[in-house]
Formats: C-alpha cells, sequence, structure tokens
C-alpha cells in the first residue's frame, strides 16, 4: 500500500476512528455523557450546524468556498420567525426562501461576475448579516407560538429528534446526489480542474451556480432550525458557523482545494467536533480542570490543526511510482 | 452506448473531405493572426499540422473547436457548415482535442475522466458496474489494462494520454487533434501511442497531429499542411515532401535564393579562436535534451539552432543551473562546473535574459531602476540598505551606454517599449559585470528598429570580451550574428559551424536531416 493510497484511507476513515475513540473515551469517563437526554441535545443542536457544514462541502468540493452561510442562517432564523406567524409552512418556506435568494446571488456573482468566491460570499455575509438586523428591527424575534412552528424544534420522529432527522435526510440525499448523480460528480471534476472541466465538455457554471444555491437553502433550513430551537429568529447568531463548518469539512477529509471528498464524513468531521465540544464541557463539570470558553476555543483550534497537519503530511508525500 | 466511431459514410461529403476549413481569416486587436489560411482533411487520415511559433497552427484549431470566432472563412464538416462555438459543441459535434497538458481531472478516477458528461444511468441514477465496464472496454482497445476505479494520477503521462483518445472515442470522434502528444512521452510510450493513432485511422477516424518532430510526422502522418506568418504555405502527402523542403517552407527560407543581408549583425571574417569559456559534454535531461555537446569561447556569439522542441531552451536552463542534467557534464575554465541553482551560475558570472520577458523577466510595475538593479542590490547594499548613489550611477551610466529611451530612471517599465524593456534586463546583467551571458530569443516582440539596436549592442558585447549564447528561431538572426552555431535537433547537438561555414542552407539542412549534406542542399 502506497501512501496515496494510506493518506486517501485517513482521509476517509480517519475522522470516523477518532469519532468512535471520542466517545469511547467520554463513555468511560463520565457517568451521564451517554444518557438520552446527552444524547439527544447534542444531536439537536448539531444538525443546525451538520446542514450548513453539507452546504460548505459542496461548495468546497469545487473548489470554492461560502463564508455567507452564517449570516444566511442568522437571515433566514429572523424571516422564518416573521412568517412563522402565518402559519409552520410559510415559515419554513421563508427560512429556505431567504437562503435560496442569498446563494443565488453567490452563485451569479461567481459564474457570471467572475468573482472570487472569497471576495463574493464576504460581500453577501456582511449583507445578510446586515439583512437580518434591518428585518429584525435589531432584537430577536419571537416565533408563534400558536402554529406549533416551536414543534420542529422540540418535537420528535420516534426517538430522533426533528432536526436530527431532517439533517440525517439531507445527508443521505446529498450523498447520493455525490456518487449517484453526473452532477455530483462534475461537482468534484470541477474541484479537481475546472479548466479540464470545462473542455471536457461539463455544465460547469451551472454546476457552480447549482452548489452556492444549495449551500444557501441549507443555510437557510439550518436558520429555520435555529428560530425553531430558540424559539426566536436571531439576527445575530450564526457568527463563525461557517468557519465551524469549513473545519468539519476539513477534518472530514474534504480538500480544501476541492476536487475530493465525502458528505458521510463530513457528518462525521461536524460530529466530532460537537462532541469535543460536549467532552471539554464534561470535564468542566469534573472540577478537574476548568476551561473557560477562550480556551475552549484554543483546543478546538490546536485539535483541528493536529488533524489537518496529519492530513498534509500524507498527502503532501512524493510523487509515487506510477504505474 | 455506443463507442464505435462512425465509419466514414460519404455519398453526401462534397470532394471527399471530411474537414475543409478555407479562407480562414482571424484578427486580435486588429492584428491578424491568419489571413486566408486553410486546412483540409480527408477521412481517416493522419494530418500533420506544422509551422513556427506564430504560424497560426494553435488560433487554427482554436478557430476550429469553437474557441476563437472566426471573423471570414468557411468551415465544413462531413460536408456541413460546422458552427461551433464552444469545445463542448464541437466534442459533440465529433471534433475532439487532446491537449498538450492533459486536461483531464487527475484527482477523479480513469473511469469518471472517460465517461463524464455521457454516463450510463440506471432508474436515474448512475451505474458505476457499466460505466467501469465501458471505460475499460475503450481503452482495453488500445491493450490498456488499467484498474479504472484509481485516480487519473496514478497513473503515468502515456496512460493518461490513452485514457484522454479513449475519452475521445467514447464520444464517438470522428475528428481527433492532437496537440503535441508526444512532448512529454518517452520512446517506447511513443511507439503505443502511434499504434492507437493507426488503429484509429484504421477505424475511419481522421486525426490531426501537430508536432515538431520531423521524424514523428514521416513515421505517422499521411499529409502535412505547413503555416507560415498565419497563411497555409503548402499541404503534401508526407511521401511527396523532403524534409529539406518541409523545414524550409516552415521558415520561409528558400533554400535556393540566397539574399541579402537582412539584420545588423556583423560578423568578423575570422572564426574567433578565444579560449574555451563553458564546455557542455554529452548532456542529457528531461525528455527534450539527449545529447548536446558544446564548447563556448571568449569573445564570440555562439549560437544554438533548431526547431522548435529541439532541446535549446532547456539545454540553456541547464547552463543557468535551473535544471539539472541527468547525464553528461559542464566545465568552466576547464574545471567541472555544476550548478545547483541559478545562484551558483549568477556567482561564476552568467546572466540570463529569458524568452518570456513578461513572465520571467521584468516587474512591470517598478521603475526602470529598480529592474535594472533587482540582482545587483546585494553588491550595492551595506547592511542591507541600498547605496542609492551607487545604484544611481550605475543605471544613468546604463541608460546612456546602451540607449535606452525613458523620461528618467524613474519611469515604470511597463511604460517601456519592448525594445528598452529588452535593453533594461541586458543591463540588469551586464551591471553584474559577466563573462557569460545567454539571450534566449533577444529580439522577439520587438519592431525592427530597436531590433537592429539589439543586435549591434550584442555584437558589441562579444567584441569587448563578453561570451554570448544566442537562441533564436530566426534564422537569419542565427546565420548572420554567431561566430559559432551549435544545431541541435531532438535534443542532439548534430553539427557545429563557425565563422564562413555558417549558412542558412547548411543550418537548415542540418535541422531538417540531421547530418550535414555536403552537396548542394537545393537538390
Amino acid at each position: 500500500m502506497n501512501r496515496a493510497h494510506l493518506a486517501r484511507l485517513v482521509g476517509t476513515y480517519g475522522v470516523l476512528i477518532a469519532l468512535v475513540a471520542l466517545i469511547l473515551f467520554g463513555w468511560l469517563r463520565y457517568e451521564n455523557f451517554l444518557s438520552p437526554f446527552n444524547v439527544t441535545t447534542v444531536v439537536r443542536y448539531n444538525s443546525m450546524f451538520a446542514l450548513v457544514a453539507l452546504g460548505m462541502c459542496f461548495v468546497i468540493m469545487t473548489g470554492g468556498i461560502d463564508l455567507s452561510v452564517g449570516s444566511t442562517a442568522a437571515l433566514g432564523s429572523v424571516a422564518a420567525a416573521l412568517s412563522s406567524h402565518f402559519g409552520i409552512i410559510p415559515g419554513i418556506a421563508a427560512g429556505i426562501g431567504v437562503g435560496v435568494l442569498v446563494g443565488a446571488i453567490n452563485g451569479l456573482l461567481v459564474t457570471r461576475a467572475n468573482i472570487m468566491p472569497f471576495v463574493a460570499t464576504l460581500c453577501t455575509l456582511l449583507a445578510a448579516s446586515g439583512s437580518a438586523l434591518l428585518l429584525s428591527g435589531q432584537t430577536s424575534v419571537p416565533v408563534s407560538s400558536t402554529s406549533g412552528f416551536i414543534s420542529i424544534g422540540t418535537g420528535a420522529l420516534w426517538i430522533v429528534p426533528i432536526p436530527t432527522a431532517v439533517a440525517l435526510i439531507a445527508y443521505a440525499l446529498g450523498s447520493l446526489v455525490l456518487n449517484y448523480t453526473a452532477t455530483g460528480r462534475t461537482v468534484l471534476a470541477i474541484g479537481g480542474n475546472e479548466d479540464a472541466s470545462r473542455l471536457m465538455g461539463l455544465p460547469v457554471a451551472r454546476v457552480i451556480f447549482l452548489v452556492y444555491l444549495t449551500s444557501g437553502a441549507l443555510a437557510g433550513l439550518a436558520g429555520v432550525l435555529l428560530a425553531a430551537l430558540g424559539y426566536a429568529g436571531q439576527p445575530t447568531e450564526g457568527v463563525g458557523w461557517e468557519l465551524f463548518a469549513i473545519a468539519a469539512v476539513v477534518v472530514g477529509g474534504t480538500l480544501l482545494t476541492g476536487g475530493s471528498g465525502s458528505v458521510i464524513t463530513t457528518l462525521a468531521g461536524v460530529l466530532l467536533l460537537g462532541i469535543l465540544f460536549n467532552v471539554l464541557n464534561f470535564e468542566n463539570g469534573e472540577g478537574w480542570i476548568t476551561l473557560s470558553a477562550a480556551w475552549q476555543s484554543v483546543v478546538r483550534g490546536l485539535f483541528l490543526l493536529a488533524v489537518i497537519l496529519l492530513q498534509a503530511s500524507l498527502t503532501r508525500s512524493p510523487q509515487k511510482k506510477k504505474v | 452506448m455506443v463507442g464505435g466511431p462512425a465509419l466514414a459514410r460519404g455519398t453526401s461529403m462534397a470532394d471527399g473531405l471530411l474537414l475543409s476549413m478555407r479562407g480562414i481569416d482571424k484578427r486580435f486587436a486588429g492584428i491578424p493572426a491568419l489571413t486566408d489560411a486553410s486546412l483540409e482533411v480527408e477521412p481517416g487520415e493522419v494530418h500533420a499540422l506544422i509551422g513556427q511559433n506564430g504560424a497560426g497552427k494553435s488560433t487554427m484549431i482554436k478557430v476550429l473547436t469553437g474557441y476563437h470566432r472566426r471573423d471570414d472563412g468557411d468551415v465544413a464538416f462531413d460536408g456541413k457548415p460546422f458552427e461551433v462555438s464552444s469545445p463542448q459543441q464541437a466534442q459533440a459535434g465529433g471534433i475532439s482535442t487532446i491537449y498538450q497538458e492533459i486536461n483531464l481531472v487527475p484527482l477523479r478516477s480513469v473511469t469518471e475522466n472517460i465517461c463524464l458528461g455521457r454516463e450510463t444511468r440506471r432508474m436515474g441514477l448512475l451505474d458505476w458496474r457499466a460505466m467501469h465496464a465501458e471505460a475499460e472496454r475503450l481503452l482495453g482497445r488500445f491493450r490498456v489494462k488499467v484498474d479504472v476505479r484509481r485516480p487519473l494520477m496514478d497513473f503515468s503521462t502515456a496512460t493518461q494520454q490513452m485514457v484522454a483518445i479513449a475519452r475521445a472515442i467514447g464520444f464517438s470522434a470522428r475528428l481527433v487533434i492532437m496537440d503535441e502528444p508526444t512532448s512529454s512521452l518517452d520512446e517506447q510510450e511513443v511507439a503505443v501511442l502511434f499504434n492507437v493513432i493507426r488503429q484509429l485511422r484504421a477505424d475511419g477516424v481522421s486525426v490531426i497531429f501537430v508536432s515538431h518532430k520531423l521524424d514523428e510526422l514521416y513515421e505517422v502522418c499521411d499529409r502535412v499542411t505547413i503555416m507560415r506568418d498565419g497563411r497555409t504555405v503548402r499541404t503534401a502527402r508526407m511521401t511527396e515532401i523532403s524534409k529539406l523542403e518541409l523545414v524550409s517552407q516552415m521558415l520561409g527560407r528558400d533554400v535556393a535564393k540566397t539574399e541579402g543581408q537582412t539584420t545588423s549583425f556583423s560578423r568578423p571574417a575570422q572564426a574567433s579562436d578565444g579560449e574555451v569559456v563553458l564546455e557542455g559534454r554529452s548532456l542529457a535531461a528531461g525528455q527534450s535534451v539527449h545529447d548536446v555537446s558544446f564548447r563556448l569561447r571568449r569573445g564570440e556569439i555562439a549560437s544554438f539552432a533548431g526547431l522548435l522542441g529541439a532541446g535549446r531552451t532547456e539545454t540553456a536552463r541547464l547552463i543557468f543551473g535551473a535544471d539539472h542534467p541527468r547525464a553528461g557534464g559542464l566545465s568552466l575554465d576547464g574545471k567541472g562546473f555544476t550548478p545547483a541553482h541559478p545562484r551558483d551560475a549568477i556567482a561564476a558570472g552568467f546572466g540570463f535574459v529569458s524568452e518570456d520577458r513578461k513572465l520571467e523577466g521584468i516587474v512591470p510595475e517598478m521603475s526602470v531602476a529598480e529592474n535594472m538593479t533587482l540582482a545587483l542590490l546585494p553588491r550595492i547594499s551595506r547592511n542591507g540598505v541600498v547605496d542609492e548613489k551607487r545604484q544611481r550611477e550605475v543605471v544613468n551610466h546604463f541608460i546612456k551606454e546602451l540607449g535606452i529611451k525613458c523620461s528618467g530612471p524613474g519611469q515604470r517599465i511597463r511604460e517601456l517599449s519592448g525594445g528598452n524593456q529588452q535593453k533594461v534586463l541586458l543591463a540588469r546583467w551586464l551591471a553584474m559585470d559577466p563573462k557569460l551571458l545567454i539571450l534566449d530569443e533577444p529580439t522577439r516582440g520587438i519592431d525592427v528598429g530597436a531590433k537592429g539596436e539589439i543586435q549591434r549592442l550584442i555584437r558589441s558585447l562579444a567584441d569587448s570580451g563578453l561570451t554570448v549564447l544566442m537562441i533564436s528561431s530566426e534564422l537569419e538572426e542565427v546565420a548572420e550574428g554567431a561566430d559559432r552555431v551549435f544545431v541541435l535537433r531532438e535534443g542532439r547537438t548534430v553539427a557545429e559551424f563557425a565563422g564562413d561555414e555558417i549558412s542558412e542552407d547548411r543550418i537548415l539542412a542540418a535541422m531538417a536531416q540531421g547530418h550535414i549534406t555536403h552537396e548542394d542542399p537545393t537538390r
């Protein structure tokens, strides 16, 4: 087995192994770690991040980046909260709708105006964030308590919280699209070599547009969950979500330069980062050490760096013998 | 999904041609790139397209594949007008192009690279099993057996090329354009590629083959179209045209006619006999330098002559330490010299003015003075601080000495003409007081008047004792300017001429045939 092959394996399974190890560690060390309450809480709240990371995963696989997801989610939560008074469906539709709108703008800026994704989505980040404040009057907007909108956050299908079910369905569809549709393979081809993809006759602009559109829609959907879970549209939430999403995607073994990646390991990346956060909280509760929020952030950063260095050292190996 | 190429079914085809491009005009910003150019390809033939840099080959191909829109002229494919506005449409219309740098996606699997764009589906989802089988079947036609599930980057360049061809065939291409397909292949791989090309021809697929390697053209091509200065100058069967004719048509040098002086070079009648400064013995490197030997003498202009891809620039890069030879060696003033890095070559007193001013030479936003003293800075600085007085002296000296036309040392270099930019680059190295100056295409892209000035300047530098190695695609520049000419052909030195032995005819013959003919080359 050569290094490239090994690198691919580490990229695919490394995050799963780390995830299992972390769960085992938590289970052995903390009494209530696998209690139904802790588990459902973790998976309920991380489902928002999971949706954002799924969109980010597709964007990154094309070699792009979407910085606007956090403020799009905030805007989505405000729009959903405001519309929730007309009923549960209008609430959901409004949240996703503004997400689609932001995503479409991103897509057009990148494919038509040829603006670098980093810059284009930085602009929409600011614009969406401002729009969320304007729309909400700079304060959180309560959701309707009568339309049943809140049950999106609190409800469960059998034992699975609804937000988690939504995320799982999204990931299943994402995996199917990536692995079994031409569009999915084109996403990877574009990230691998955009010029070549164009010369190969693939619909490059259309697929890039779709990817940003999807990322926006998923961020909007995350906004709907945010409003439902917090009982309010929260215009100032979502700060740093894009960084969490990028981190989860990268930890999941997707190349930041595009062309290679996986949906399932992105989900594992989300869970890994989310559970790491949870473990740090438990550790604080043990009383041995006290990690402030600031230190937790440092620990997460170092952890991320360690994973990325491992990946880089394996993928940067010199060109191996060719067949 | 049938991957087999459609056979030429041709009753509807006018005059039996698969492709006919006639009267093609194309201008870029008013400057003609193609003028009344034509190209005709018969069904099931391998057609060579050759010409020097800037002759219009690439433009012609890009017009055909819809990358450029032509200004005038007609294109017919399979007897019908062929109007496309993108390579995608050309591909759908039956014309596939395999580019010099293989344009596939290295990270993705062989199967994806072959099948993406015409996937097999079952119930709306990709049918991987069928796609893998299809990829294996297409590659199997060329006797290539690889694990098609593995990423393309795991395989050699030659295999990647086969994948590109398999992709073209999978798209039922009837005309495959190959742009210098052999430039990164070794001999065995070339042989495999040629078998594939013959297989394509047997299947009725036509190939346009762009290459600078004459022997290859004769080995695999049926006919040749020669382009020069944006025009088609000749189309002939390979069997009816000699290598010498081919090269002289390509370079526009009529072997029968001797012309007067066309450059501003003058050469002393006697070959110089200065001591040998730099010697190269049987240098080999990469895919384009195989056996190059030369001796450069003090105070003379030596020149590497050869067609594109003969290994001229590559050899110069070896001398300058930018690349490293795999065999053979250099000696400087009689002692072994192995530059590991251009720094070593500079320390030894070498200067290199590269072929591409814009890419490797000037820093456009910096001033004339800054550009000129970039390489000199360490020498005119004390504790990292530039001695501005010294800098001014040096800059003013060279502006005067070389007659650089600028508003002053502070003018930005991008505002200067090509000729004056080139002089600044020359000054950059002259300020280092070099003993060997390598000039790669020193007069390319410079107007006629400035050309003469540069040529006179190069001569006077040599007269003052500098050794100059000049690489030029302009035959007359080499023939009239150099004291000594080394002719390179496909990575090998095949001839050396000095002093009065130098003539365009002899150089041409050596470039074309690889050996010196002592008979009259017009015959």
